[in-house]
């Protein structure tokens, strides 16, 4: 099989040309360095990304509380956990880097807040 | 409270916020920031996804992680902090600034200044700035105004959505929506490259296999109380539409993503002239605008792609309105700086005497193997060679110090012109 894909390392968006069979890289072309082989491996074998959502919140200055996987985790679980994300309801106060859920949708990543929410009654600032 | 102050920051922003830290550090007291918002941080907070920071903290961060970090760094100095305090006028008069805040507590209040930093940021066009045919129904907003409403307050902006431009918010919000389980129809395009960075069309489209129409424009739009379609129209070379090729797509919500353009009415209300390019202040090597004992930085001097660019910009402004404080900025008969070719636009407009400057600008358009040179009486006092430049990504270089008066062109051309 042929891909496509456009290697994200630089800026330069090299446009590579990846055959791979039964999940094994044959050939990798149009890059112009060799970090472009490593992309393309990665994103063929085993695309990963970070998933960042939010997460309702009660009581706090604000509704909605911004999280993210703590690592990047496999393509294909994203819908997945923003899914999950989205029927969690929490409670003001939380603090920035707070573990949500561990392990979320056994992505092998945490969910962690990436804000402070103060309560709405305290909220100085 | 006294209402003279050392120096005033409006915007709580990543660029004000940058500002107060090296106010501070540079020993600079009696700093204030004004932020019209309940909150400091700008639009970093809507800003839920990641990739900021890898340039200034080395690790890439999520828009409020960013912006925590540095209202964690400005908790810790003494700068004062207005929120829920807009600015609303502001002028010079016999060497003192002046500033008309309104504040959701205090009400009207005046302070004068020594100094002002401007860090108001900027905002989005609207169908108003361009234009497009057709009704005027319900579903029609620009990509920001979507992000704050998914993002901070939690509802959907609508379940079939097309987006017009291919800015980096448009295609973030492209990604946020398709992962809440929208429909996205596709990104319409009018030029023959994307506006936003290969690694968003890479993650936040062809991820989501959300097809982008480059070349192609919304020539008309449908729908009485709400928008239910619209019209798309391919545009050949002469940027003319060809309408043999256009089709319809259905949506109820149309997302524009067609630019930012910089904050400035108080800057003009200031007597601050402005740049025909960039539509920020016209400044100096030192950020300062045309009006002394003013400075401006982050979105509302040039549109940035980083925002780490805009803390460090933040933070030269900064170091130069506490020089103008301590009344050590004493630059006089300044170098002009010229825009050549494929220069979009370039800042500052003039550097001093035996400075290194920092110098931004953009490209025209997207070129290959090109040469950037800075040259002064046929001479090149800066060269850098590019793979490939792109109009949606600033270039800085450091020019070296220079002596003398004579301009300076900067322009891309060919090796050794
Ligand atoms: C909708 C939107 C989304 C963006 N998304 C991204 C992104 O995903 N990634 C990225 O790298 N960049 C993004 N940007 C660019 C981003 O704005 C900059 O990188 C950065 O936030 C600019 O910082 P700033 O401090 O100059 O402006 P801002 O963050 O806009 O902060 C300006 C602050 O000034 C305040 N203010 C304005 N006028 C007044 C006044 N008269 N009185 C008091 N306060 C005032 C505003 O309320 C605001 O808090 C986005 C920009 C916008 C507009
Ligand atoms: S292959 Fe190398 S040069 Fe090309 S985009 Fe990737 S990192 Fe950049």
């Amino acid at each position: 099989m042929t891909d496509t894909i456009i290697c994200t390392v630089c800026p330069l968006g090299c446009s590579l040309i990846v055959e791979h069979k039964n999940k094994t890289i044959q050939s990798i072309s149009g890059n112009r360095c060799k970090r472009g082989i490593a992309y393309g491996e990665q994103e063929i074998l085993d695309p990963k990304r970070v998933v960042t959502t939010t997460v309702k919140i009660d009581g706090g200055i604000i509704p909605m509380l911004s999280v993210k996987t703590s690592a990047p985790v496999e393509r294909g679980k994203m819908t997945e956990i923003v899914r999950s994300a989205s029927q969690m309801r929490l409670h003001a106060p939380v603090e920035i880097g707070t573990v949500i859920e561990k392990n979320i949708c056994s992505s092998g990543a945490d969910l962690i807040a990436t804000r402070n929410v103060a309560k709405i009654s305290d909220s100085a600032c | 409270m006294n209402n003279n102050i050392n120096v005033a920051i409006i915007g709580g922003g990543p660029a004000g916020l940058a500002a107060a830290c090296t106010l501070y550090e540079q020993g600079i007291c009696d700093v204030h920031i004004f932020e019209r918002e309940h909150v400091l941080g700008g639009v970093l907070f809507q800003c839920i996804h990641n990739g900021f920071g890898i340039h200034h903290f080395k690790e890439e961060l999520t828009g409020p992680e960013y912006a925590e970090r540095y209202i964690q760094k400005v908790n810790k100095t003494d700068t004062f902090v207005h929120t829920d305090t807009a600015v609303i006028d502001l002028y010079r008069e016999n060497e003192a600034l002046t500033l008309v805040l309104l504040g959701s507590k205090e009400g009207l209040q005046v302070f004068t200044a020594r100094a002002v930093i401007l860090a108001m940021g900027c905002r989005e066009r609207n169908r108003g700035n361009i234009n497009i045919p057709g009704s005027r129904p319900a579903g029609i907003m620009t990509a920001g105004f979507a992000q704050r409403m998914v993002n901070l307050e939690g509802y959907l902006p609508g379940k079939e959505i097309i987006i017009l431009g291919s800015g980096d918010i448009g295609l973030i919000m492209a990604r946020r929506l398709s992962l809440e389980g929208v429909n996205v129809q596709g990104v319409v395009e009018i030029q023959p490259f994307p506006g936003g960075l290969t690694r968003n069309i890479v993650q936040c489209l062809n991820d989501f296999h959300i097809p982008l129409y480059l070349s192609h424009t919304i020539s008309n739009i449908f729908g009485k109380q709400r928008i239910d379609s619209v019209e798309i129209t391919a545009i050949d070379n002469q940027l003319e539409p060809d309408t043999k090729n256009r089709f319809t797509l259905p949506c109820d919500t149309l997302l524009l993503s067609v630019g930012l353009v910089p904050e400035n009415e108080l800057s003009v209300k200031a007597g601050v002239i402005l740049d025909e390019a960039t539509r920020g202040p016209v400044v100096d090597a030192n950020c300062m605008t045309t009006v002394p004992g003013i400075f401006a930085c982050g979105n509302v001097l040039h549109v940035h792609d980083i925002v780490d660019y805009v803390s460090e910009e933040a933070a030269r402004a900064a170091r130069t309105a506490a020089q103008f404080v301590n009344k050590s900025l004493t630059d006089k008969d300044g170098i002009r700086m010229l825009a050549g070719n494929l220069v979009r636009y370039m800042l500052p407009t003039k550097v001093y005497t035996g400075k290194p400057t920092i110098v931004s600008l953009r490209p025209i358009t997207p070129v290959e193997d090109i040469v950037l040179y800075a040259k002064r009486n046929g001479e090149i006092v800066y060269k850098k060679k590019y793979q490939k430049i792109l109009p949606s990504s600033m270039i800085q270089f450091e020019l070296p110090a220079l002596s003398g008066i004579e301009p300076v062109e900067v322009f891309f051309a060919g090796e050794e012109t």
